[in-house]
């Protein structure tokens, strides 16, 4: 009896399950089909699922529309996207290792101050951050957009800091008596015990700052220092109703971080779930 | 040996300060000072090409005055109460699905994240698309059930509706994970406990499951909320605030202000109004929901 009536409830998870990846996956096919379809095939009423030819020059029509040119512009991402990830992990790691395993007067204050600051809303801080930069001409150029990598980030530290905690503190007395300094114990013996978490916040925090949209509007004015994020938009105001060349450079915009994605999925899932565990 | 560990503790002192030292000064430069530089551009008026003058608490009179953030404001507190529950109990679902003994889980989680990477801006175009009112796949499934199409993002009083049915589709997955991993922490000793007990199916669910996910919940609904309070992309790219202001929210008044009309003090104001309501709001939930999370594990 009770074997049966799990039965029945397995067999509806399931339905429920596929209905909701369903739910999930069309809006991404309706993307990939439309981006193949001619344009004629693109306003017709009731729609076609597929496309009669498929177009595979909106593809090439769309890399370099419009004067944008869509090679520049992800090269214009990863010179954002590179440095800043870079320069983030490495002032977050030296903060969260002073948090985790240095004991000194004031530590937890800023700790709190840094944890506290993560509800503060961009809208708030955006207006005078853009006065500084602006004060010192660097509207238009893309050093704004990376600046802020080399400062931490306070969700990087906590995430490193929770795991730092985890490691033995024998590790740096053992290392104190073998007269290491302690920028030599957080390089040579918790950087390289740190491999999960290091993934998992790199991968983190490539993808918020490729995704970023907003930064770049603010910062950047002249197509030639557009990133991928800010090509598309400006694409869309140039081509509004060309839903067929649209769709396949959302296609493109879309593949690198789904590569990314699909590649190390383990760390990005295991990011997230450290944070609903941990606070 | 007094004077050793004296030495040793300045050293510690020292290096502690140094190691946090970018991230401090990161958190005063582009946290700290904002704060303070809005709420003293807040006392002025200036549109960035002339000199600043001093207002007083013009600016804040002026907001108080004015129809348009208050639709915003309106509009914010529309996506707050309608959103973030509808948004949580559909992620609860997913979660407690996900947490039965089922095969391929995987595989779903893998699609239930896709919508949660994907740029926003590739999302948000997508669903223009999807909910263009002559060609798009929403009114094309509703035709096929016989229904009238529907103008998801023209007809002024669903367009706030149907941009936070776009945001849900795309966070779903991330609250699902969260609230997912926090299941998944339960010990098994203590639903096996339960049963021996006779607690099964909704009580199982109301006196165990429920209350050892609040820590969960309370992060999933502050970082909700705190987000509800800055959507701004999403309306940029899919409504620009329209038709009529039925899609303004703050944060995207507060852009229209500072970049398009270049009204930095106004502006400012707004932002000092906005970082006050979430401080209030953080509070509040943090009372109602209790102080049950901590950092320090």
């Amino acid at each position: 009896m009770k074997n049966k009536r799990s039965k029945t409830a397995l067999s509806l998870t399931y339905a429920f399950l596929v209905f909701v990846a369903a739910v999930d996956l069309i809006p991404f096919f309706w993307m990939i089909l439309s981006s193949f379809k001619p344009l004629a095939e693109i306003f017709v009423f009731p729609p076609k699922l597929l496309p009669s030819a498929w177009a595979f020059s909106n593809y090439r029509s769309a890399w370099r529309a419009g004067g944008l040119n869509f090679t520049r512009m992800f090269g214009n991402s990863m010179l954002v996207a590179i440095p800043f990830t870079l320069g983030c992990i490495v002032t977050s790691s030296l903060a969260a290792f002073s948090f985790a395993r240095i004991r000194f007067r004031g530590s937890e204050l800023v700790f709190m101050c840094l944890i506290a600051s993560m509800m503060i809303p961009v809208s708030v801080t955006m207006i005078p951050t853009f006065l500084l930069f602006r004060n010192l001409r660097l509207i238009d150029t893309l050093y704004p957009l990376i600046a802020r990598g080399f400062f931490g980030q306070a969700f990087v530290i906590f995430l490193m800091r929770q795991f730092y905690m985890t490691l033995p503190k024998e590790l740096d007395d053992a290392a104190f008596v073998d007269g290491y300094s302690r920028l030599r114990i957080w390089w040579k013996i918790i950087m390289p015990l740190s491999k999960p978490i290091l993934a998992t916040v790199i991968i983190f925090v490539f993808q918020q700052v490729y995704n970023d949209f907003q930064n770049p509007l603010i910062y950047i004015n002249s197509t030639a220092k557009f990133t991928v994020q800010l090509g598309l938009a400006s694409f869309r105001g140039l081509y509004a109703t060309r839903y067929d060349l649209l769709m396949a450079a959302s296609v493109f915009t879309l593949v690198p971080i789904l590569a990314l994605y699909l590649s190390a999925q383990k760390y990005f899932v295991e990011g997230i779930a450290m944070t609903g565990l941990k606070g | 040996m007094s004077a050793a560990t004296h030495s040793l503790r300045r050293r510690d002192t020292v290096e502690g300060w140094l190691f946090i030292a970018p991230a401090l000064f990161g958190f005063l430069l582009f946290m700290v000072y904002p704060i303070l530089a809005s709420s003293a551009i807040s006392l002025f008026d200036w549109n960035l090409t002339g000199k600043p003058a001093f207002s007083g608490l013009r600016n804040y009179r002026a907001l108080w005055g004015d129809e348009v953030f208050r639709i915003s404001l309106l509009n914010t507190c529309k996506w707050v109460v309608v959103y973030v529950p509808v948004s949580i109990v559909a992620s609860l679902v997913l979660a407690l699905a996900m947490d039965m003994p089922i095969r391929g889980i995987i595989g779903f989680r893998t699609i239930f994240y896709l919508p949660v990477v994907s740029p926003v801006l590739v999302v948000a175009l997508l669903f223009v698309w999807l909910y263009n009112s002559e060609f798009g796949l929403f009114n094309y499934l509703l035709s096929l059930a016989g229904l009238e199409p529907v103008g998801w993002l023209t007809n002024p009083r669903i367009s706030i509706f149907s941009v936070a049915a776009m945001y849900m589709w795309k966070d779903a997955g991330y609250n699902m994970l969260i609230i997912l991993a926090a299941l998944q922490g339960i010990p098994r000793q203590l639903y096996e406990a339960a049963e021996l007990d006779g607690v099964t199916g909704l009580r199982k669910l109301l006196y165990i499951k429920l209350p050892l996910l609040t820590p969960a919940f309370y992060y999933v609904i502050i970082v909700s909320v705190i987000y509800a309070f800055q959507v701004f992309t999403e309306i940029y790219i899919m409504t620009n605030g329209g038709p009529g202001y039925s899609t303004h929210t703050i944060a995207y008044y507060l852009w229209v202000n500072a970049f398009r009309y270049g009204k930095m003090g106004y502006a400012c104001a707004q932002a000092m109004v906005l970082f006050v309501l979430i401080m209030g709001v953080t509070l509040v939930q943090d009372r109602l929901l209790g102080r049950k999370v901590q950092y320090d594990l």
